[in-house]
């Protein structure tokens, strides 16, 4: 039985004394040509012998029952198989580490969209045919579908210190504003997939899923078997963005199904599935009051908010998480309004929390500048914290003025002018800024290395869902091992392997990736002692182990026996003692056409420090992909929902817009300062992927502040908002 | 979707024998599949036509071009011909769909391309478009991309086409073949019916007919011409509002001028009382702000629209100051030239 070690204080920086030199490198995914060549079998390309096709079928009343089901309306369909309807459906998908089954309504309905019902057919045209046309009977009651007017409202408990009155009725220097921001869809391009395969009484799923460990005892739950009983396979993913962090309704179907018919089902949504019955992000309402002296010191800080969810939904979008510790003031306070609403349920996207309460925040330090006529940058330099405003807690590592300066200086900060006074043509330019913070976390995980003379393989049940998880364990195992990156292999995605983190909330590679450290150092202890050094003397390198004057060939230490070790890690008292966050400054520069209202970034620095770099490509995509989806939250994106019926209207990406390639300039930099987190874990690295989301649509929103004039508070800044606050200025 | 039969045509009178209400014509397929994957198009048969002969070519017509049913978009908007002397063709063609679609769609399937009014598309949702008579669900719903010229109450689908906006700028005519192989031509505004109480039937085409072709005639000797699309991203998206324009300025004052608005109608939209406020005169901000406040000058049927009169107001503006030289001209606004 392997221990699991606890983080509970600073680890040695094993990983820059190690030789081997690939570890932070911008090497290669060892699994992008099998991606770029269509070889890489995501969810839905492998088809076992025998295996037929689910249609999910949806809800088209937002809240009541579901009387019955006309599967004569279908009968005519050629291979049509069955109408699957179980009690154990899924109302939505699971929340990110529920480890449990989410609701499971039988036949009540609590959003239109709902899927209630699963065609299976031979084949997968005959399945979609027959969930399109199948005719199911509702009774249907009122339900509320609008946040600014459902009644239903649960304040959650507010944290507050000092002295509200106080601190803000004397200020010089007063923000009062409410921002506004929509609901936000994950938008992975690959849509959710489950194929499911009863083997007995065990139950092998190849899913679309994020966090295999979890989602093996929600499906299990959901089923009503023990978890041991269940397989999941989940080798490539393509793209989650928290929506394939639970369960989802697709893989309990597909799972019930098979055993119902006795054959492999596979049943992949229909993109407006996706949009239809996946969890969204909230839309949010958030009001700022931010209050300062006259030197810009901040006397009080509030950020309220209000969110919505399903009833019973315990989720809540963390709207304020990062208010609450970048920046300190005399008296702050946080509250949050959960609403109920009948629409599809909300969770995890992208950032929960910081994707929109950043933007909101640095819109308002922004405003607050402006009111102080300072420097957006000196403002929040004034006023970084000593320690964790809320918790009293040090900062781990936080190099946010360094941020905040090197960005500056890179991006040539010094040449911003006032509002509205740049101008190309029919083009107002403006620069704008904002700070980026996102906690960092570590999360249990395990993982397998395996020494032998062809090389080592890593063996966890953490997944790779686009973002370099093949990369960075490749890299982390090969740097401890001193080998090649290509002598060692990386099997990811099935839960027969010891259960990692799985991919979420930016903690996937620290956390997996310290398990295969940890594993791989048991191992070189063991190269220590074969070669006769101390382990702390041991140096490996390009199959060679060296120490205390001696020299090897690591394949003659091993003389043909294979070295396993199996390690995992959690988080233990460092995680009390510190407070451990990634920070960040984005600075923007866009144009704002002064008729149209059209908005275009022209170019776009972010300058991160978080922790270790582990591989600077794979680093890079994720801070440049996270700011690339700020400027589109910031620009484009708005899913929307009926007034009347709350479904999603906005039900595919030629609706739902996100950043088109056009909308993102070629100047699009991402940074990264050199920075150790001692205490996050033993790589010293944090997560980078959400980072660079939070703040980076701040920093769009007030640039074209500084190009035009105008606040936009109500985000998407489409053009008709562009046009209606430059209309309401005389412009 | 639903099993269909498909027929090859081998020529057009085979195309057209096999052509009924039950039938749908297949081009590029862009746009026909997608529907029909959501059943809300669900014909019988489906009469492929991209074999026929003869329907892939620009050829000189006349002063003007004939530009064939076939001709992919892309092809139509890289021809040297249509980027010297039609520019805003050019231009309004790339600033559609993206890169693979327009290698696929054909001028005939991009003019009968159907609206992307959501709730047309939602089978679950009541619309006229789809079921006469049903209703129209997006009469309160969310409706950012709707028309605000030519609605009726049964109906507020906008088209969504931006080369069709083009050609209604250019007087191109389209030429519909009949069963009985007979041709006529048809102006825009003959072709496209406004909703009225039937939104079902968007034109005035018989099941059995065919366009073959569209014919641009002479481009007015020396104007400039422009194509401006606002959308809510800088690509790969559906106009909200387009203006496209044709101004040929005489010593200084604007000796002829033609506009076509899109995204704000059941079919590209015109009106000559405003091209005639322009006649004779010298360019000048006021003078565009008045003929931008006429075109705009009622409500929008539904409020989520309100938003596309501003919207239509500004940019108007910004292209008749680009086009007749008040303004510097930005991409999307050339001076044609003569094809050598
Ligand atoms: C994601 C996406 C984005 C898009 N964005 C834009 C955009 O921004 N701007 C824009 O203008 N368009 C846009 N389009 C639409 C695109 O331009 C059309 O789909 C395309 O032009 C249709 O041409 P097609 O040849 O593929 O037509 P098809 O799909 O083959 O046919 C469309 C219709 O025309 C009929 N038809 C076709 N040819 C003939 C003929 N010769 N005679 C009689 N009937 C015929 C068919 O029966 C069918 O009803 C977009 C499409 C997609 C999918």
């Amino acid at each position: 039985m392997t221990q699991t070690f606890r983080m509970d204080k600073p680890q040695p920086r094993l990983l820059d004394e190690t030789r081997q030199g690939v570890i932070g490198t911008s090497m290669d995914r060892p699994d992008g040509p099998l991606k770029v060549s269509g070889q890489a079998t995501y969810t839905a390309d492998a088809l076992p012998e025998g295996c037929v096709h689910g249609m999910l079928v949806r809800a088209t009343v937002t809240r009541g029952h579901l009387r019955d089901i006309d599967r004569d309306s279908i009968a005519d369909i050629p291979g049509l198989l069955a109408v699957v309807r179980d009690p154990r459906f899924l109302r939505n998908p699971a929340q990110g580490m529920a480890g449990e089954a989410p609701d499971q309504p039988g036949d009540r309905i609590d959003y239109h969209g709902q899927p209630v019902a699963l065609v299976v057919a031979e084949t997968f045209e005959a399945a979609r045919d027959g969930a399109l046309r199948l005719k199911l009977r509702f009774d249907s009651v009122a339900a509320e579908v609008d946040p600014d007017h459902a009644t239903e409202v649960e304040p959650q408990d507010p944290t507050e210190s000092g002295d509200w009155n106080a601190a803000w009725s004397g200020a010089a220097h007063q923000v009062d504003v409410v921002y506004t921001t929509p609901c936000h869809a994950s938008a992975a391009m690959e849509p959710h997939a489950a194929v499911a395969e009863w083997q007995g009484d065990r139950l092998i799923l190849r899913g679309a899923l994020q966090m295999l460990r979890f989602n093996r005892k929600e499906l299990a739950d959901a089923v009503g078997i023990p978890p041991e009983q269940v397989q999941i396979l989940a080798p490539y993913v393509g793209g989650g963005f928290g929506s394939k962090l639970g369960i989802g309704t697709e893989a309990v179907a597909a799972a019930l199904a098979a055993r119902e018919l006795g054959r492999p089902v596979r049943v992949v949504m229909a993109r407006q599935t996706v949009f239809d019955a996946v969890l969204r992000r909230t839309e949010t309402r958030q009001h700022l009051q931010l209050a300062a002296d006259a030197e810009g010191k901040l006397l009080a800080l509030g950020h309220d908010d209000r969110v919505s969810n399903l009833p019973g939904e315990e989720f809540a979008e963390p709207v304020s998480s990062a208010s609450q510790f970048l920046y300190g003031a005399r008296a702050t306070r946080f509250r949050q309004d959960m609403v109920r609403v009948h629409r599809v349920g909300a969770g995890s996207v992208r950032a929960p929390g910081e994707a929109v309460g950043v933007i909101a925040i640095e819109a308002a330090m922004d405003e607050l500048a402006d009111a102080l006529g300072m420097c957006p940058v000196e403002l929040r330099l004034r006023n970084l914290p000593d320690q964790h405003p809320v918790t009293g807690q040090p900062f781990s590592a936080r190099a946010l003025a360094d941020c905040l300066r090197e960005g500056a200086k890179s991006f040539g900060w010094s040449d911003r002018q006032a509002p509205g006074a740049r101008q190309e043509g029919d083009w107002l330019i403006g620069m704008g800024m904002a700070s980026a913070a996102r906690p960092n976390m570590l999360v249990k995980s395990a993982a397998r290395v395996r020494l032998s003379a062809e090389g080592a393989v890593v063996e966890t049940d953490m997944t790779d869902i686009g973002t370099g998880t093949y990369a960075v364990l490749t890299q982390v195992a090969a740097e401890m091992l001193g080998l090649p990156p290509g002598q060692v292999t990386v099997k990811l995605g099935d839960t027969d392997l010891p259960g990692a983190s799985g991919s979420g909330g930016s903690f996937g590679a620290s956390s997996s990736g310290s398990a295969v450290f940890l594993a791989a150092k048991k191992i070189r202890d063991r190269l220590a002692a074969k070669l006769g050094c101390a382990p702390e003397d041991l140096s490996l390198q390009d199959g060679l182990a060296r120490g205390a004057n001696l020299e090897a060939p690591i394949n003659d230490l091993l003389a043909g026996e294979v070295l396993v070790e199996e390690a995992e890690i959690k988080g233990g008292k460092t995680a009390e003692s510190h407070f451990s966050a990634g920070f960040g400054a984005h600075f923007c520069e866009v144009a704002v056409h002064r008729w149209t209202g059209e908005v275009r970034v022209r170019r776009m620095h972010g300058t991160f420090a978080m922790g270790r770099v582990l591989n600077e490509k794979t680093a890079r995509s994720q801070a440049v992909g996270g700011m690339i989806w700020g400027v589109g939250s910031a620009l484009h994106e708005d899913m929307s929902h009926d007034p009347r019926t709350g479904h999603v209207v906005t039900r595919d990406l030629a609706n739902y817009h996100i950043a088109s390639h056009a909308d993102i300039p070629r100047d699009m930099q991402a940074v990264f300062l050199e920075e150790r987190d001692d205490f996050a874990n033993p790589l010293q690295s944090k997560g980078v992927g959400e980072l660079g989301i939070s703040g980076a649509g701040g920093a769009v929103l007030n640039a074209i502040h500084n190009a035009c004039g105008v606040r936009i508070r109500d985000i998407p800044a489409t053009p008709d908002r562009v046009i209606a606050a430059l209309e309401a200025a005389g412009r | 979707m639903r099993a269909f039969d498909y027929t090859r045509a081998e020529s057009l009178d085979q195309a057209a024998a096999a052509l009924d209400p039950a039938a749908s014509v297949i081009a590029g397929g862009t746009n026909l599949l997608d529907l029909m994957k959501l059943q809300v198009m669900t014909p019988e048969r489906v009469v492929d036509i991209t074999r026929l002969p003869g329907l892939d070519a620009i050829e000189p017509e006349g002063e003007g071009l004939r530009l064939g049913a076939l001709v992919r978009n892309s092809d139509l908007a890289a021809d040297p011909r249509i980027r010297a002397r039609y520019p805003l063709l050019s231009r309004a063609l790339l600033s559609g769909a993206s890169g693979q679609i327009r290698n696929k769609a054909t001028t005939g399937g991009n003019l009968l391309q159907r609206t992307r009014c959501p709730y047309f598309y939602d089978p679950a949702m009541a619309c006229s478009k789809r079921e006469p008579g049903a209703g129209c669900a997006a009469q309160g719903g969310v409706g950012r991309m709707l028309a605000i010229f030519g609605t009726s109450d049964a109906c507020l689908a906008a088209h969504p086409s931006d080369m069709a906006v083009a050609l209604r700028a250019l007087d191109a005519e389209v030429e519909v073949r009949s069963r009985d192989g007979g041709l006529r031509r048809l102006a825009l505004d003959e072709l496209y019916r406004l909703p009225g109480d039937r939104p079902d039937l968007e034109t005035t085409l018989a099941a059995d007919d065919l366009i073959t072709a569209v014919i641009l005639p002479a481009p007015v000797a020396g104007s400039v011409q422009a194509y401006r699309k606002l959308r809510d991203r800088a690509s790969y998206a559906f106009a909200l509002v387009s203006v496209a324009a044709v101004i040929r300025m005489d010593q200084g004052r604007i000796g002829q001028a033609a506009l076509a608005f899109g995204g704000v109608a059941p079919r590209p939209w015109r009106d000559a009382g405003l091209e005639a406020m322009l006649h004779g005169k010298t360019p000048d901000e006021a003078l565009f702000r008045e003929v931008a406040q006429r075109l705009t000058a009622d409500p929008a049927p539904n409020p989520d629209t309100e938003f596309k009169r501003p919207l239509l107001r500004r940019t108007l503006v910004a292209v008749l100051r680009e086009a007749t030289g008040l303004a510097q001209p930005s991409i999307g606004t050339d001076a044609t030239k003569d094809a050598a």
